[in-house]
């Protein structure tokens, strides 16, 4: 696990009548609702898709009976779950409040592309989050660690309403 | 260890071929590994939302997983296992179940 020490942005706050204010500059939704139709396809593509493998883990790491029961069982109903957690956050992509069901969503959806992008970019756990400027994967790995921070506020706000 | 006197005759059992119903009573465990993508603060947070645990007992649960590289989160029939581990993977964590034995 990472654990980031960086000072957060108020960008997801939650007031006082239980809903959420949303901050993102324009940009930044735009790169989110983009973000978010890359990762549909990609779960539609399912587990045998390298990138994708990691959304789908293996429950039964020492019964091959059992796990292609709930490859089987489960799988689409993952499938089906991460395509309505990314249809939630494009559909609101553009709003100001959200509510905490919504929120949620965003959550699980940021934390899907950091899954896929931390593995195609092979994250470490000691990552110190310093980019060389000459790296290939440069425009990524700052990709990767914005993802983190709006994950690491999200939690926080959300926290709140535990 | 059990000791088998040598007079003892070999009973002879009837041993199933199906393993579903061996050992129907053993609780299943729910294990959680350490990956390097999530996020402490995240790995915290999913435990509080789908167990109800306080923020003391996701937390040190969250720590074993990241210091020892794996622990137990839940426990419970098989079903109530194989629903856990699917809300964990729906959150992105790295959950796997087998028999406490």
């Amino acid at each position: 696990m990472t654990q980031l020490l960086r000072r957060q942005r108020a960008v997801i706050v939650r007031r006082s009548d239980g809903a959420f204010t949303l901050r993102l500059s324009p940009d930044e939704r735009s790169l989110l609702t983009g973000l978010a139709n890359q990762l549909d396809d990609l779960v539609d593509a399912g587990p045998d898709d390298p990138l994708a493998r990691r959304l789908f883990p293996v429950a039964y790491p020492d019964d091959e009976t059992r796990e292609a029961e709930y490859r089987l069982l489960a799988g689409e109903e993952l499938r089906a779950s991460r395509r309505a957690a990314l249809e939630i956050m494009r559909s609101t992509a553009e709003a100001s409040v959200l509510t905490e069901d919504e929120v949620g969503a965003w959550l699980q959806s940021i934390n899907a592309l950091r899954l896929v992008l931390g593995t195609r970019l092979d994250m470490q756990e000691d990552d110190d989050g310093s980019i060389e400027p000459s790296d290939p994967d440069a425009d990524a790995r700052v990709l990767y660690h914005y993802l983190s921070a709006l994950t690491d506020v999200i939690v926080t706000s959300l926290s709140g309403a535990l | 260890m059990s000791t088998v006197s040598p007079t003892t005759q070999p009973v002879e059992t009837w041993s199933p071929t199906d393993d579903t119903d061996l050992e129907p009573d053993v609780p299943w465990i729910v294990l959680v590994w350490n990956d390097p993508i999530n996020l402490m603060s995240y790995v915290t947070f999913v435990f509080q939302k789908l167990f109800g645990y306080s923020l003391e007992k996701a937390t040190s649960l969250m720590l074993d997983v990241h210091e020892k590289g794996r622990a137990v989160v839940s426990t419970g029939t098989r079903e109530k296992a194989e629903l856990d581990v699917f809300r964990l993977h729906e959150h992105g964590l790295w959950a796997t179940m087998q028999q406490d034995k």
